[in-house]
């Protein structure tokens, strides 16, 4: 093996981990449980220590994990520890609304009874599913944990990644995945350029004790602004997305917290009875962005680091636990085959299978939004027709059901019932 | 035995390098095979899997088990064996592939035995092996019955051997040679004669003279419409695998 005739050719070499993760947010962990499963071994970076991760309290936000993304994290071993914490969405009520003058005559009510499969979803409080997948992780010898340090540099050989942390230490992978979210410095590093826009809106996320229970109902108001969603949470508790022109939005996030409920309670309504703020206020400007690939050369993206979606139907982090659940399932597949997990052509696997849900979930969502964040009295009519004729056919209201339950198209087999 | 290319001139490396990517470039010259390749993977890991009571979804499932990859071409079978633990000879009759198929084995670290050989040749050897690859070859060769009774001596009792052919009908015909060759241009022309096509009942029948115990075959099904491969239990109508055992 010394001959000299070999000499110019690279010497392999055997990588730190099989797989590189660069975030260890709730995607990252989830993808890495799921490699770790199947016998690959994992290193996660993240640039914050694990401790600031591990919020005890709740800090006011909330997950609508669809049933597809439940079965994931049953199948991660991840859904026991969490189970009790959650609140399963038993119906979604969907009203166009106007402030101050109640719900609109048409409403599209879905009602989980309709289909075979239970509720559609779940309400999980950020912290739970948080340190489950943490607590996780750290059980699993497979699972390498790097917290605290921030990547600055990577670069790809014949037969492995390389990534430079901030502190000069290098780490080798056969894969560099990058759940970095929608600023991903992994796909900018990669020279991968995103595509997207700004919709001049805002959502502010918080949580609010109410007087009355809520039974098990999310509701969807469509507000000229933007839409609001009240989204159950165990006890007399919800959790908001409230949609609004940024400027507004700046204008309560900027108000103290009489006045944030005052701002509030025309949209929200009086049928929870009395209501307080649970926790912190967040908002997040809604931008659609969509990496222009979502794999490289020894690179998958995952996530928002491959499509930044617009959170009005709760399907961020959904979308990105059902890229989690189809790169693993086409990583595991290929090792099992004996295929290098990173050829191009495994990689093209992934990208084609996640592309075009994205692509098409992404522009459902918008055309969506742009269809209801409108106050044209035309539109609302044609929209409140539309709620009403969904509503009155059960075929197709099955099939909304289904969709919001994340059971519709190709669906990995960690998602399947 | 040599691993690396260490009997090829210097000047020699770089035009092998090229050829080994151009073996490995999944969207050049040898498309069709693989597009094909992990169909017949799933195909060949399974067997192997069935047969030797391996588990997948462990570390090296192969470790143990000595395979022969006859018409090894680039190692796009090789390699993927190598990675699952077995210990791996290829054996390739046109001696241009053997330094292609060692270079690109060293740049994935891989070890590979690559030899310019014949299963006649190696059978005459002695050698003897737990699994013989024998895909897309038996087409090729002058005189089939002979080439798998040298398949048979290269096994171990209760070895594997996995051969994959293509049938002969009009539609093999039609696929094969008018649309592979000649439409899509996926092959050279005249790589293949229609004549020396061989039907799953023939291919059976041959596999048994040559003492071989024929337990499996399936089809290796192409849909136009999704442009992929999967494997059939129904369809054998063109392209077709099979699984027999040395029994003793």
């Amino acid at each position: 093996m010394d001959n000299p005739a070999t000499q110019r050719i690279l010497r392999p070499m055997t990588p730190d981990s099989d797989i590189l993760i660069v975030g260890g947010g709730l995607n990252g962990p989830a993808l890495a449980l799921a490699l770790a499963q199947s016998g690959l071994t994992v290193t996660v970076i993240d640039a914050l220590p694990d401790t600031a991760r591990k919020l005890a309290d709740f800090d006011g936000r909330g997950y609508a994990l669809a049933l597809a993304s439940k079965r994931l994290l049953a199948s991660l071993g991840v859904w026991e520890t969490v189970a009790e914490n959650s609140q399963p969405m038993l119906e979604i009520k969907v009203t166009d609304g106007r402030a101050g003058e109640g719900p609109a005559p048409w409403m599209l009510h879905f009602d989980h009874a309709e289909i075979e499969e239970g509720p559609m979803g779940y309400m999980l409080e950020d912290r739970y599913l948080r340190i489950a997948l943490l607590d996780a992780m750290a059980s699993e010898p497979r699972i390498t944990q790097i917290n605290g340090e921030t990547v600055v540099n990577q670069s790809v050989e014949m037969d492995h990644a390389t990534i430079e942390l901030a502190s000069g230490k290098t780490i080798t992978g056969r894969l560099l995945v990058g759940c970095d979210g929608r600023a991903s410095g992994t796909a900018s590093r990669a020279g991968i350029r995103r595509t997207g826009w700004d919709y001049g809106q805002t959502a502010i996320v918080c949580a609010v004790r109410h007087e009355k229970p809520h039974g098990g109902i999310a509701h969807q108001f469509f507000m000229p602004n933007g839409p609001l969603a009240i989204l159950p949470l165990p006890a007399n508790r919800s959790s908001i997305v409230w949609s609004e022109s940024t400027a507004r939005a700046e204008s309560i996030m900027a108000m103290d917290e009489a006045g944030f409920l005052d701002a509030l309670r025309p949209a929200f309504g009086s049928f929870l009875g009395e209501i307080a703020l649970e926790g912190k206020r967040f908002s997040y400007p809604l931008k659609l962005t969509i990496a222009n690939a979502f794999v490289g050369d020894r690179l998958a993206l995952v996530g928002d680091a491959a499509h930044g979606m617009h959170p009005i139907a709760g399907q961020g982090l959904n979308a990105g636990l059902r890229d989690v659940a189809a790169l693993a399932e086409v990583l595991t597949e290929a090792r099992e085959r004996g295929e290098d997990i990173a050829s191009p052509q495994v990689l093209a696997r992934y990208q084609q299978w996640r592309r075009f849900d994205t692509a098409t979930l992404a522009l459902a969502t918008d055309t969506f939004n742009k269809l209801f964040s409108n106050d044209n009295p035309l539109l609302r009519t044609v929209r409140d027709f539309g709620m009403g004729a969904v509503n009155a056919m059960p075929g197709l209201r099955r099939g909304f059901i289904r969709e919001a339950a994340g059971l519709t198209g190709d669906l990995p087999r960690s998602m399947r019932g | 035995m040599q691993t690396g290319p260490s009997t090829i001139d210097e000047s020699e490396v770089a035009k092998f390098e090229a050829m080994a990517a151009e073996w490995w470039d999944t969207e050049g010259k040898f498309k069709p095979l693989h597009m094909l390749n992990p169909t017949r993977l799933d195909y060949i890991t399974r067997q192997i899997a069935a047969e030797f009571g391996r588990d997948l979804s462990q570390e090296a499932p192969f470790k143990g088990l000595r395979l022969l990859d006859i018409g090894c071409g680039g190692g796009l079978l090789c390699e993927p064996m190598a990675r699952l633990g077995a210990t791996v000879v290829g054996a390739d009759a046109a001696a241009g592939n053997i330094p292609v198929a060692r270079i690109h084995a060293e740049q994935s670290g891989l070890e590979i035995d690559y030899r310019h050989t014949t299963a006649e040749d190696l059978a005459a050897a002695g050698e003897q092996f737990d699994v013989v690859l024998n895909m897309e070859v038996v087409e090729h060769v002058a005189d089939p019955q002979a080439y798998l009774n040298a398949c048979h001596a290269l096994l171990k009792p209760g070895g594997l051997h996995i051969c994959s052919t293509i049938n002969r009908n009009p539609k093999s015909f039609a696929m094969a040679i008018i649309g592979a060759e000649y439409v899509m241009r996926w092959l050279p022309k005249g790589t293949h004669e229609w004549s020396k096509f061989i039907t799953p009942d023939e291919l059976f029948a041959m596999l048994r003279q040559a003492g071989l115990d024929p337990v499996d075959r399936k089809g290796f099904s192409f849909n136009p419409v999704l442009w992929s491969w999967s494997i059939s239990e129904r369809d054998l109508s063109v392209n077709y695998v099979t699984a027999a055992i040395r029994r003793h």
